[in-house]
């Protein structure tokens, strides 16, 4: 790792007015110092955000409200989590291992886009809010592509709200050493129809499968799934699934989270 | 020159004034108060191994991904390597140094020998570090609870399968059964 300087916000409006071209934030850290140990990433500030207050779940009525430096161990704990999303607690029970979930935080993964985290599946099908430091963000907008956010430079995520699904879940096939998604599907249905977000196989970050959308929204079922025609086109091929395995699990993937919801 | 460094220097927000690309941290490690001046960019397992001379702890990867690395922070298990020094000011670090009764094996250890739970030993310290959470959180752990558990640790030389009776083990005698 290249040298940087350390130092921790004492709140946000701190962090914020440290926020530069040089430096960057730092929240679990799960990804950042990976990528700083293998010199692609060379922030000469790290920005840590632990001592900021954003720790925290919120059950707002309508909505499930967590922090953006609560740890995936938290959210997979919360007892309001399970009650109200049982789906996202599960979700970040499956986050990468243990120690990256004693570490890892929901804002540190919404804020990095990384093509095959679980979050932005999540967030992208629930029609989540991201409350930034200066505004909100609707899912819909906020995610750009791989690794990018509508987030401006000196843009923090203080928290994200979730509204409440009649059903929602996820379903993973994860890469066995990494446990990053090859392909993740996450579903939900809501008063506004069903929404399928996926992510893993796009190879220009998470995206809603809208076909998939469509029939569920007619007959809620896996069956249903059967003669939808997912295109392995603009699916990543890599080592772990080329494109048309992705496109198959993909698939796979969105049959078992629709049978979960029914759970 | 050092003054001129000294007075425009930004002081972080726990009041340290930075010099020189270092920070002062101050940590429990294994019970006992420590104190040292470290580069920001220093790496807790390198703090670990390197300062304190605390060996047992592992560097295995590049990737963040095998678990040989892995130690307690406030009680739950982390990867050092992919942690900075500096992370851990204010904190409390167990190694695997620290978990023995002096000269008594703390139960996981004494079930890894038993049970055979090792060959080469790198992945070991890791593995047992993680298993004492996995163990303490859920006693009554299945053996595929115990497989998921562990999914951070990787082990080259046993197959997994020596561990996971050791573990089984362990939980037996420190649930008290």
């Amino acid at each position: 790792m290249y040298q940087t300087r350390y130092l921790r916000a004492a709140d946000v409006a701190d962090a914020a007015a440290r926020l530069d071209d040089d430096a960057k934030l730092l929240a679990g850290g799960m990804t950042l110092l990976p990528t700083m140990k293998q010199r692609l990433a060379s922030p000469e500030v790290l920005v840590d955000l632990a001592d900021c207050g954003l720790v925290g779940i919120e059950d707002t009525g309508d909505a499930i409200k967590i922090g953006a430096m609560t740890r995936h161990a938290d959210v997979e704990r919360s007892e309001i989590v399970r009650q109200a999303i049982p789906g996202l607690a599960a979700l970040a029970s499956r986050i990468g291992d243990r120690q990256v979930r004693n570490r890892g935080t929901i804002g540190g993964s919404l804020a990095n886009n990384d093509p095959s985290a679980c979050y932005p599946a999540a967030a992208l099908a629930l029609s989540a809010t991201i409350h930034t430091n200066t505004r909100d963000i609707e899912a819909d907008d906020y995610f750009l592509g791989m690794f990018e956010t509508a987030l401006e430079e000196d843009e923090i995520i203080l928290a994200v709200s979730f509204p409440k699904p009649e059903a929602a879940a996820y379903a993973k096939f994860p890469n066995p050493a990494s446990r990053y998604a090859i392909a993740g599907v996450f579903v939900a249905r809501t008063g506004n129809g069903v929404h399928v977000a996926v992510t893993g196989a796009g190879d220009d970050g998470v995206f809603r499968h809208a076909a998939m959308e469509a029939v569920l929204n007619i007959s809620f079922t896996p069956a249903a799934l059967d003669d939808v025609e997912i295109s392995s086109d603009e699916m990543i091929s890599d080592i772990h699934a080329d494109a048309d395995y992705r496109a198959a699990l993909v698939k796979e993937m969105a049959k078992r989270a629709v049978i979960a919801c029914g759970e | 020159m050092l003054s001129e460094v000294l007075a425009t220097a930004p002081t972080q927000g726990t009041g340290r004034r930075k010099v020189h690309g270092m920070v002062k941290i101050c940590l429990t490690v294994n019970g006992a108060s420590v104190n040292d001046d470290v580069p920001d960019n220093m790496l807790l397992v390198d703090f670990i191994r390197e300062r304190l001379k605390l060996t047992g702890t592992h560097v295995g990867c590049d990737t963040s991904q095998c678990g040989a690395c892995v130690i307690h922070l406030d009680g739950e298990s982390v990867k050092s390597c992919s942690m900075l020094a500096a992370m851990a000011d204010g904190k409390s670090i167990t190694t695997i140094e620290g978990i023995a009764d002096g000269d008594k094996l703390h139960p996981m250890q004494e079930a890894f020998h038993q049970n055979h739970g090792l060959q080469c030993g790198f992945c070991t310290s890791g593995m047992v570090m993680s298993a004492i959470e996995l163990v303490t959180n859920n006693p009554d752990a299945s053996e595929q609870q115990i497989r998921e558990g562990l999914e951070g640790n990787i082990c080259r030389c046993t197959g997994y399968h020596n561990i996971v009776k050791s573990v089984q083990a362990a939980a037996q005698v420190m649930s008290g059964r």
